[in-house]
């Protein structure tokens, strides 16, 4: 573990609009740092991993305190918005059952009442636990700079590990989440070592989307954590399930397949053969739990 | 700046870079808040930030400007202590003591969104608060005894 220091000195801005935030980021090098829950970003400055001589705090900033829901322009997380608040919020609770699990189990409440899903995903560990529900769900992470705004898809955020697809002078603003279809099901569930206050050693999210006329799966997505150099979809995995009615043969056919395209290293939380246990074991979970409340299996 | 700690209103001056543990302990002299860990692990300098418990290690004094923190000093009334504090003492759920006024502030901040909890989700709910010593059953049980009363 990372000794902890004091941390050195820096100059502090906290705008109050979009423009102006933006603007300063426009203007400073590259050494600034965006500050929302800070659960991640303070203790990398206590532990010297990072140096910035500026730190932008944007939780005054409107736009990134945004929560909604609505049918057709989905979700809308701004990056600011602690994690706690969508664990209450009633259209999560309804309608993204597979993000209210993933974020859940993120840091403790202490934790949860700083952090941000953006945070979680901006820091892109390859174990952040709201990825792969975030990928499964086809979301998008809304950035803008003084030049105007873009949406990057969550398949193509995740570039190494710590590293992001967000650009110099770019902020996040929000992750958009289109509302899941009708007769979608999925969950997330991962593998610690202990119960609370952990990190995944594996975590896997899948999420099916059947034809209701002839019970095969219009769509299957499955994303892992923790098995990468970043959170990836098991795209082999997905076509094979595609199209197919589920059986449980079917089920341990994918997971086999997940665990094939997993690639994963061994470090202090688990073995490589491990974490590829693992993917299958989590994977074969993730499909019956969503299958069942689908109505496809018991 | 300016910042309110249990009731009482302080202006201070601070460098951006000293955490809200630092200033309540060393410029407010509030030492019941203490530090473990200082990495948002262990719970032991939770504070309540307007009535919700976060790890005060990893927040920059600076960020609560104009908000209400409450800390372990504050929870006491005209000099009767909070029923959480009593049913630690009446349930002997401290032994070092270190860990105790974190637990007992986010048990507050849980107790308060949650009067009437499960033991589970109690244990849940301190599952960001450390204790070397009790081995969390006397604490779960003081948590559950300060509910019903």
């Amino acid at each position: 573990m990372t000794s902890i220091r004091s941390i050195d000195r820096f100059e502090y801005r906290a705008p109050g609009s979009l423009d102006e935030t933006l603007d300063i980021l426009k203007t400073s090098g590259t050494d600034a740092k965006v500050l929302a829950g800070g659960t991640d970003l303070i203790l990398q400055m206590k532990q010297g991993l990072i140096r910035p001589s500026l730190v932008v705090d944007v939780k005054k900033v409107p736009e990134l305190n945004r929560l909604e829901w609505d049918e057709v322009g989905g979700l809308h997380v701004g990056a600011v918005v602690p994690l706690n608040k969508l664990a209450t919020f009633p259209a999560i609770l309804e309608r993204y059952n597979i993000l209210a699990q993933a974020c859940s189990v993120i840091g403790s409440a202490q934790v949860r009442n700083r952090g941000t899903m953006a945070g979680n995903i901006c820091n892109a560990a390859p174990s952040a636990d709201s990825a792969p529900a975030l990928l499964c769900l086809g979301a998008g992470a809304v950035v803008a700079s003084s030049n105007g705004a873009r949406s990057i898809d969550l398949n193509d955020f995740f570039v190494a590990p710590g590293e992001t697809a967000i650009g110099d002078g770019e902020l996040m603003v929000e992750i958009e989440v289109p509302t899941p279809p009708p007769h979608s099901a999925g969950c997330y569930i991962r593998h610690t070592t202990r119960e609370e206050m952990d990190i995944a050693v594996v975590g896997v999210a899948s999420f099916l989307t059947l034809s209701p006329q002839d019970k095969t799966l219009k769509e299957a997505r499955i994303a892992l954590g923790a098995v990468a150099p970043t959170p990836v979809r098991a795209h082999g995995a997905e076509a094979f399930l595609t199209g197919k009615s589920v059986t449980p043969d079917i089920i341990e056919e994918v997971a086999e397949k997940a665990a094939a395209e997993a690639n994963p290293i061994s470090d202090l939380r688990g073995s490589a053969e491990y974490r590829r246990e693992l993917v299958r074991v989590l994977v074969r979970r993730t499909l019956r739990e969503s299958c069942s409340e689908l109505g496809l299996i018991e | 700046m300016k910042i309110k700690v249990n009731g009482q209103d302080y202006e201070i001056t601070v460098e951006p870079g000293r955490t809200l543990l630092d200033i309540l302990r060393y410029e407010l002299r509030l030492t019941g808040t203490k530090e473990g860990c200082g990495t948002g692990s262990c719970g032991s300098c939770t504070v309540l930030l307007d009535g919700e418990a976060v790890n005060s290690c990893l927040v920059f004094a600076i960020e609560v400007e104009g908000k209400e923190i409450t800390t372990i000093e504050g929870l006491s009334q005209q000099g009767k202590l909070h029923p959480l504090q009593q049913a630690f003492i009446d349930e002997g759920a401290v032994q070092c003591g270190f860990c105790t006024p974190g637990v007992i502030l986010t048990a507050k901040a849980f107790l308060d969104s949650n009067p009437h909890p499960t033991e589970l989700e109690i244990r849940q709910a301190i599952a960001g608060n450390l204790c070397r010593c009790t081995g969390y059953d006397k604490i779960v049980r003081a948590i559950m005894s300060a509910t019903n009363s």
